[in-house]
């Protein structure tokens, strides 16, 4: 299975446009939009996960989006957590939406699920004891 | 029958190894299998503890004296600024005090971190000159094992118990409890709840001035009442505070401490802080002992503040126990608020644990007080004020 993260970003003039429509219906890719800001007549940005069986697949599809004259980032950025240095005081699962970062009984330990991750980075900042980082 | 034990025939069973020592986790689940009296006629002592962030932290140095010596007035280590109005080469080093230089990225806390790490530390200092302390300035580097001395001193530590802290309004705000996402979107608590060791003796009975404790993984004592140290807040049927009240003064070496117990912070946008690790033994004197360390999660109330609400008195919106806010959410006014830990219950367990074992082995022995904590006492505001109507009373 071929699975990669991108951002796509539209031009004002293309928000309108139903891209991840056209992924899904013409390329049968699988689509799980992680984050979305999209204003009319704005620069509007997506961050989704794209799966296939086959990679050729996703590549046509991110070539047709790049056609359209919308920006493809590849998203290799990662969550880095220094478990031994952590604490496990949890303050970062104030700001983790996609539920990532997570802690509770029975241990009360930290846990990370960097499948759910969508490196938004707020726990960057929310971390008191600077122990988690965001690679590029 | 009822049940006593003193200080010393607790220690004399310390010293032979016979002590029953549990934490204040264990406790519970004994009492839930076998009762309170059980509990009060075979275990001799009780460990609580607690890893939050205690931004009332700090510590006194000593550094020696250079040749020609200098009388330090202001000094700086790592480029945050220390207190240097003590004599000539004393000093104290706050934990929130910012860097000149690394504002919100290091501070006090940092460099208390860094010399128990053992790292060296650049001190500056400048002074006006004295015929007895003829330098005006110095800048050289100093290890906690070429200071005479290193000791930590918090004026207000291991608070009894603390609000629940959620903002109503529509903006995100940032705190000292970290970030409090708008319209109720989170709720942050900070006490170790049935671990704690103040809600394991809520009227002061064993935990006063001299009691010998666990502080950064050193031995330290109980120096005094806690700054804001405010006892006479409501309490609930167990006699629990329902919201911040008692607080301790500790004191311990910092030359002994273990940085795995004593880490700075950062909280965003609100600056500097320090999470300390305070373990204090309980000894189960009695029943009445016996039924205070068996209190529970559940038993302990406290109180949900806005603190969107900048004023000195925040709304109170609600009441929970840390049954409740250990489940993940809360119910609020029919809302369902997820909840956020800000103390660290792993490593209050693991300081617990550890303290279990200092009493087994004989390393820690129970200390009285030598003089009880106040249990009447209100914490006064600040008002704003001139002269007159002070002179006029």
């Amino acid at each position: 299975m071929a699975r990669c993260r991108v951002v796509l970003t539209f031009p004002p003039d293309k928000v309108r446009h139903p891209v991840a429509y056209h992924l899904v219906k013409d390329y049968g890719l699988k689509i799980n939009i992680l984050r979305a800001r999209v204003d009319l007549n704005e620069e509007g940005k997506l961050l989704i996960e794209i799966e296939n069986h086959d990679n050729a697949s996703i590549q046509n599809g991110l070539q047709y989006a790049r056609d359209l004259g919308v920006t493809v980032e590849l998203v290799d950025r990662e969550l880095q957590w220094d478990e031994d240095e952590c604490i496990h005081c949890g303050s970062c699962t104030a700001v983790c939406r996609s539920e990532a970062l997570s802690i509770g009984a029975p241990d009360w330990r930290l846990k990370l699920d960097k499948q759910k991750c969508t490196a938004c980075g707020l726990c960057v900042g929310a971390c008191p004891v600077k122990v988690i980082r965001i690679d590029f | 029958m009822s049940v006593s034990r003193t200080y010393e025939e607790i220690n004399e069973k310390i010293k032979s190894g016979k002590a029953v020592v549990l934490t204040a986790d264990e406790v519970v689940e004994l009492a839930e299998e076998r009762g309170i009296s059980y509990v009060a006629k075979n275990v001799d002592v009780v460990t609580t503890a607690t890893f939050g962030a205690m931004c009332s932290s700090g510590a006194f140095l000593n550094f020696g004296h250079s040749d020609p010596p200098i009388k330090m007035g202001k000094i700086w280590l790592n480029d945050v600024p220390a207190y240097g109005g003590i004599a000539a080469v004393d000093a104290y080093i706050g934990a929130t005090e910012m860097s000149e230089t690394k504002p919100f990225e290091y501070g006090g806390a940092h460099v208390i971190e860094d010399l128990i790490a053992g790292k060296p530390i650049k001190l500056r200092a400048t002074s006006y000159g004295t015929d007895c302390y003829p330098r005006t300035e110095i800048e050289t580097y100093v290890t906690k094992d070429m200071l005479n001395q290193a000791y930590m001193f918090n004026p207000r530590n291991a608070y009894q118990n603390y609000p629940v802290a959620v903002n109503t309004s529509s903006r995100t705000i940032y705190t000292y409890l970290g970030t409090l996402l708008p319209r109720l979107g989170n709720a942050v608590y900070s006490s170790a709840g049935q671990l704690s060791p103040l809600l394991n003796d809520p009227y002061y009975r064993t935990i006063g001035v001299g009691t010998r404790i666990f502080l950064g993984g050193a031995a330290g004592y109980v120096a005094w009442e806690g700054t804001q140290h405010n006892p006479s807040v409501e309490r609930n049927d167990k006699g629990i505070p329902v919201s911040g009240s008692g607080t301790l003064a500790l004191i311990g070496d910092l030359k002994a401490m273990d940085r795995r117990y004593v880490r700075a912070a950062v909280m965003q946008r609100y600056g500097v802080t320090l999470y300390v690790g305070v373990g204090i033994p309980i000894p189960v004197l009695d029943e009445d002992m016996a039924e205070r360390v068996c209190v529970r999660d559940e038993d302990i109330h406290t109180s949900v503040v806005d603190y969107s609400v900048p004023n000195r008195s925040r709304p109170v919106l609600g009441r929970v126990t840390y049954k409740d806010l250990r489940s993940g959410a809360i119910e609020l006014n029919g809302n369902r608020i997820p909840t956020v830990p800000l103390s660290s219950l792993s490593k209050a367990r693991e300081i617990a644990e550890e303290l279990k074992g200092w009493v087994q082995s004989g390393q820690m022995l129970l200390q009285e007080p030598v003089q009880q904590l106040p249990r009447e006492q209100a914490t006064k505001p600040l008002e704003i004020v001139d002269l007159e109507e002070i002179n006029n009373g």
